[in-house]
Formats: C-alpha cells, sequence, structure tokens
C-alpha cells in the first residue's frame, strides 16, 4: 500500500480507475510525447544548421548557435500555431 | 460503472474526441514547422525577424491552401472521369 502502489489499486468498483484519474494521466502522457517530438526535430534542424564537419568536441560557436537555433525553432512553433489556430478559427467562422 | 467499455463511458468518450482533435493539431504544427524552416529559416539569429516571420505565416497559409486544393481537384476528378476510384476500389 505505499504511495504508488495506491494510485493502481482496486477501488470499491472492483479494480475500474476512476475516469479523472484515467483523463490526467493520458494528458501527461500526450504532454510528454509532444515535448519529445518537438525535442527530436529541434535537434535535428540545429544539428543541421550549426554542425558543420563534427569536430572532437561541440566548440563555443557551435554551442552558441545551437543555444540561438533552439530560440528561433521555439519562436518558429509558436507563429506555426498562431498562425494555423488562426486559420483555423476563419474557416469555422464560413462554415 | 462496472464492466462497461470505455467506449460506453460519455465521459471519456468525448474526452477522447477532444484530445485526439488537439493531438491532429499538434501534428501539423510539428510538420509545419519542420517544412517551414526549410524554406524560411537561413541562419538563425538572435531573434526572429519580420521578414522570416512574415514567411512563416505565410508558408502555414498556402500549406493549407495546398492542402484544400488537392482534396477539392481530387473530388472533381473523381466525381467527373470516374477513373480514379476505379484503381482504388479492388
Amino acid at each position: 500500500m505505499d504511495g504508488f502502489g495506491s494510485d493502481f489499486s482496486a477501488g470499491a468498483s472492483g479494480g475500474k480507475m476512476d475516469p479523472g484519474t484515467i483523463m490526467e494521466q493520458v494528458k501527461v502522457q500526450i504532454a510528454v510525447a509532444n515535448a519529445q517530438e518537438l525535442l527530436q526535430r529541434m535537434t535535428d534542424k540545429c544539428f543541421k544548421k550549426c554542425i558543420g564537419k563534427p569536430g572532437s568536441t561541440l566548440d563555443n560557436s557551435e554551442q552558441k548557435c545551437i543555444a540561438m537555433c533552439m530560440d528561433r525553432y521555439m519562436d518558429a512553433w509558436n507563429t506555426v500555431s498562431r498562425t494555423y489556430n488562426s486559420r483555423l478559427q476563419k474557416e469555422r467562422a464560413h462554415m | 460503472m462496472d464492466g462497461q467499455a470505455a467506449t460506453a463511458d460519455p465521459q471519456l468518450q468525448h474526452f477522447i474526441e477532444i484530445e485526439s482533435q488537439k493531438q491532429r493539431f499538434q501534428q501539423l504544427v510539428h510538420q509545419m514547422t519542420e517544412v517551414c524552416w526549410e524554406k524560411c529559416m537561413d541562419k538563425p539569429g538572435p531573434k526572429l525577424d519580420s521578414r522570416t516571420e512574415t514567411c512563416f505565416v505565410n508558408c502555414v497559409e498556402r500549406f493549407i491552401d495546398t492542402s484544400q486544393f488537392i482534396l477539392n481537384r481530387l473530388e472533381q476528378t473523381q466525381r467527373s472521369r470516374g477513373a480514379f476510384s476505379e484503381t482504388m476500389s479492388d
């Protein structure tokens, strides 16, 4: 009956977790998956932009480039998200 | 509430619909960001300048236009010739 186990312990209803808990857990898993996707694509793009011929270490200029690239990628992602959202609203308004 | 499948629960059903919709949105944002980055980003600078930002905005709009164009034209082609639907149905 430890803290971790008690989340999954059978309730009076005979083993079913309440829907609220399921929904919260699913939301968390979805958020994690989205973060991973973002990180994966960001890493890919910034590696391409910032690393020329791979050396034996990540030098200072490469690190600075990657840092800037990360911020710009987030800016881009937010811009795309905003624009797409506006477009969807516009489309819905015309239905 | 015992023995019911998740899909019989209207609360969960609704939740699944909403979350699926949110995910479709997120996936497209990921995809468009990637595609538009290739088209619009030269060298990452200290901020997103207005020309680059405009490029991203245009890119998203044109991407959606392209998607709609393709769907519409496909629909037209299917209706008039029916050739496409023949190759699809077997």
